[in-house]
């Protein structure tokens, strides 16, 4: 029987075969579009004509803007590939002490905001600070000429913030690749003689890469996103510039083409990935599991191994959860008359909503391009994900403009027809914010669930169909349970994101409805930071939950982990 | 048929949230600000208190404008609050305000505190002011903005990023004055002498000026009070101590001068609500919450400025006009980015 699809399409003789998608092409592309409304919103904003900022930013600081930009996420992309891999190597193979507390530790910094960390390291290492006071005690020097420091308002701590908070996307990605790795081509490595470290470098690693590469591509486009950390630390981005285009020179169109620029730049880095690793596949060959080997470390190389693994969690967790902690102990009346329960509800209501949809969208997504593929739906999909980095401001004035068009349209139509006027049911709701939440971090849904689902080989599709399977039920009964881990750290990513989410909170909440974020924000835009300290407090709790289970699952997932026990 | 449709439509807009929805009474405002809720909460509560008409505050910095003209006559929006001249201007040439005629307001505020067509009202007002060092800083050594230019001062000035909305005002202010060309020269000049890369929020220049980093600081007034009343951290007392708060061009022109102000949205559903909000905010009783809360000038002759900012003595303040200021923003953006300004000394 031919493909129905096929079947019924007239067009099918005058267009390319290739260009005309079939049932899950169609619904793909829907359903991508749906999610990249904003994005074209933008692009659409973009249209009006605005040369002068062009001629003037190209004669000043667009070269400057460009050169940190791609600095700092060249640095965090390194940064964030030498933490998240290193560590995720190291706790999945080696046996060293405190293993088991950073197998899950090691996910923490994920759940404090990039603005905190901003705020804690700069509070501690300036030139006030309590490192540099101390030093200056220690030593007997007087003032900043007796000594040298390093400018934590520099390029140098942005990156060094954001790699901290961002890593785990890496780690987690990474790790849960090394969990599912057959361990018989690590053996059969070491059996042709490789060294440990060869066969990390040879064969464990390219076979992770695909992982990998979605954890930093998700750190670094959350780094191009990224506005208050530089604008913080008085490094001038094109995120910078975008919102120096829209707030200071009054030209929304000038942003947005810039915006759309950055857009590009991303496609432009996508693809290039793409391309670099096209005709590759990483399924696993072998389904034979067993039992992780670890190799025991012992005296300075366990040592040097904690080591690896307790900086990242020291710096980018307990440092700035004691500073909470201690300024919350103080300020806490504060957070409580603002109606504490409240806002924490509407934080955790909001992002396990977005959590949800997210997941299931990103599901239909990852299984459209799997089951139908045809170039259109597959660029549509791979443009969807990129509101990730597309600047929060930005995106929810896409998300605004043509909600509040089809609000518009809908109070009319019932206006004229029933006489009632339906206010804004969408763009004045929470609903707004749940798009928005959806356009951002669709990439972090559909990343994770795609790449948990490139490693389910395909030979496991054929012979489920053979065995007159549907492809609804190789879904249900084959796929699902070997992707359960990979929707759960989809889940729980956007989750966390969703809380901490600052720009798209703020633009798009309805009168008298305030999250977490959104309160401490309030204050530390005053450098009030203090009084928010037990708001900000809560977001890393609350985030520390599902990071935990995840941490947790992960590691129980691995088929020959009895129970989740260590090996 | 359509009697259930309206139900079912009010019930969807109940559970969302939406607040446009069934809210027939006068007796709200809603009320987009770029003030933090806790800073303007005892002048609200002093309002409802009188009026009993409620204020819903939602805090925004950023996309006000495009929400308000995207959501068009539906708009919750009924007035505005903001900190800066610029955002006023924007709402009012974005469109999206209504002229209000009110013969309170015309008695309570000053002609160049208002837009002349009524879309914007000023509240109360801020001097952009130098903190400079009691110990490196003789009086009379700084009295004026073009002084901040002059070499003697290399290394020694602190400031924001020359982004931030005070300081762009500042810059238009300078074009103003001096012209395009002379104000590019001036900024040259700063940047020249500037200690450390512009950075951090007008507090964090004072304490840098105690900390040493530099001589003067560029601030709003009202930091200096917030900083000398900080019961709560009294490390900002010291901070204060350490400076003295200098307002400049008193020979010429007078101190620049910024406004925080409200205005009316075109949509709004609450138009008499709003407009009495805004009256309120302009008469004695708020004035003086203004003038004692945040230490700022009232807007309103004859409100007595706190005992605070009396202490440092009787200013004059620039009359240039802050619609002029709000046209030349732009320009003085760009210049920032001509000069290099936020890229810091020796760039």
């Amino acid at each position: 029987m031919p493909h129905p699809a096929v079947a019924d399409r007239p067009t099918a003789r005058y267009l390319p075969a290739r260009l005309i998608p079939d049932r899950w092409g169609v619904l793909t592309l829907s359903v991508a579009l749906f999610v990249a409304t904003p994005l074209i919103a933008v692009a659409t904003i973009a249209l009006t004509p605005a040369p002068e900022i062009w001629r003037h930013l190209y004669n000043t600081v667009l070269f400057g803007y460009v050169e940190r930009t791609v600095m700092l996420i060249g640095g965090i992309g390194l940064g964030t590939f030498v933490i998240g891999t290193g560590t995720a190597w190291l706790v999945t193979m080696c046996r060293f002490p405190g293993r088991g507390l950073f197998n899950w530790a090691l996910v923490l910094p994920l759940a404090v905001p990039t603005y905190i960390l901003a705020f804690v390291f700069t509070d501690q290492l300036e030139y006030a600070g309590a490192v540099q006071g101390t030093l200056r005690e220690v030593f007997g020097w007087r003032d900043r000429q007796d000594y040298w420091f390093p400018e934590i308002r520099s390029m140098g701590g942005a990156v060094t913030v954001m790699t901290l908070v961002l890593y785990p996307y890496v780690y987690l990605l990474a790790r849960a690749a090394f969990l599912e790795q057959s361990v018989c081509v690590l053996e059969v490595s070491r059996t042709l003689g490789k060294t440990a470290w060869q066969s990390f470098w040879n064969v464990a690693l390219p076979l992770a890469r695909p992982a990998i590469v979605v954890g930093m591509t998700l750190a670094m486009m959350e780094a191009l996103n990224d506005f208050g950390t530089v604008d913080f630390f008085g490094v001038k981005t094109f995120t910078a510039g975008i919102y120096d285009v829209w707030l200071n020179m009054d030209n929304i169109s000038g942003a947005a083409q810039l915006a759309s620029v950055l857009m590009i730049f991303v496609v432009v880095l996508v693809v290039m990935e793409r391309m670099a690793r096209r005709g590759q596949r990483y399924h696993h060959t072998s389904s034979k599991i067993q039992a992780l080997p670890s190799y025991r470390l012992s005296g300075i190389k366990a040592a040097l191994a904690a080591v690896f693994c307790a900086f990242p969690i020291l710096l980018g967790f307990v440092l700035p959860a004691s500073v909470l902690l201690s300024y919350a102990v103080v300020f806490f009346d504060v957070t409580l008359k603002a109606n504490y329960l409240t806002i924490t509800l509407n934080s955790i209501s909001l992002s396990l909503g977005a959590a949800v949809i997210a997941v299931a969208i990103g599901l239909v997504l990852a299984y459209g391009l799997r089951m139908g593929s045809g170039p259109l739906p597959r660029a549509a999909v791979r443009f969807a994900s990129i509101g990730y980095a597309v600047p929060g401001a930005v995106l929810a004035i896409g998300v605004i403009v043509p909600m509040a068009g089809l609000d518009n349209a809908i109070d009319a139509f019932s206006e004229r027809t029933f006489g009632v006027s339906t206010g804004l049911l969408f763009s004045g709701t929470v609903i707004a914010i749940l798009y928005g939440y959806l356009a951002r971090f669709l990439a972090l849904s559909f990343g994770t669930v795609e790449a948990g689902l490139g490693k389910v080989s395909r030979n496991m599709d054929g012979a489920a169909r053979t065995l007159g399977a549907s492809p609804f039920q190789t879904m249900s009964r084959v796929h699902f349970p070997l992707l359960r881990t990979s929707l759960l750290t989809a889940g729980l990513l956007v989750f966390v994101d969703c809380m901490k989410e600052l720009p798209i909170t703020i633009i798009l909440r309805p009168f008298g409805y305030d999250t977490l974020a959104t309160f401490v924000f309030q204050y530390a835009s005053d450098e009030l930071f203090e009084e928010s300290a037990l708001g900000a407090l809560t977001i890393v709790a609350a985030g520390l939950i599902p990071v935990v289970i995840l941490a947790l699952t992960t590691l129980r997932s691995r088929p020959g982990h009895a129970g989740g026990g260590h090996p | 048929m359509k009697r259930l449709f309206a139900a079912g439509l009010a019930a969807a807009a109940t559970v969302f949230g939406a607040t446009t929805w069934a809210q027939a009474a006068d007796q709200e405002v809603n009320l987009y600000s770029y003030r933090q809720p806790f800073l303007i909460k005892p002048l609200l509560d002093a309002f409802t208190k009188e009026t009993g008409i409620k204020v819903n505050v939602v805090f925004a910095k950023k996309g006000m404008l495009e929400k308000i003209k995207a959501a068009g006559d539906n708009s919750p929006a009924d007035a505005v609050l903001t900190v800066d001249i610029g955002r006023l201007y924007a709402l009012k040439e974005g469109g999206v305000l209504q002229a209000v005629k009110s013969d309170t307001l015309e008695k309570n505020i000053p002609a160049h505190f208002r837009d002349p067509e009524g879309m914007w009202f000023g509240l109360t007002s801020r001097a952009r002011v130098a903190l400079v060092s009691k110990e490196r800083v003789k009086p009379g050594e700084l009295t004026s903005y073009e002084d901040l230019a002059d070499p003697k001062f290399k290394g020694r000035i602190c400031v924001r990023s020359g982004k931030n909305a005070y300081n762009v005002a500042l810059i238009a202010s300078m074009i103003a004055h001096h012209g395009e060309e002379g104000a590019e020269k001036w900024l040259q000049g700063v940047k020249a002498n500037l200690a450390r890369k512009p950075q951090g929020n007008d507090r964090a220049q004072a304490k840098a000026v105690f900390e040493g980093v530099c001589d003067i600081a560029i601030s709003n007034n009202y930091y200096m009070g917030k900083m000398m009343t900080n019961d709560e951290k009294p490390e900002q007392k010291k901070w204060a101590a350490a400076v003295r708060l200098t307002y400049l061009n008193q020979g010429d022109r007078g101190n620049h001068m910024n406004v925080s102000g409200a205005a009316v949205t075109k949509s709004a559903k609450h138009k008499d609500a709003a407009v009495k909000l805004i009256e309120f905010l302009s008469d004695d009783a708020a004035q003086k919450i203004y003038a004692e809360d945040n230490q700022e000038y009232p807007v309103k002759p004859g409100v007595p400025y706190s005992k605070l900012v009396q202490s440092w003595g009787e200013f004059k303040g620039d009359t240039l006009s802050l619609e002029k200021i709000a046209k030349l923003r732009p320009a003085a953006s760009r210049l920032v980015d001509k000069v290099g300004f936020d890229d810091g000394p020796g760039s």
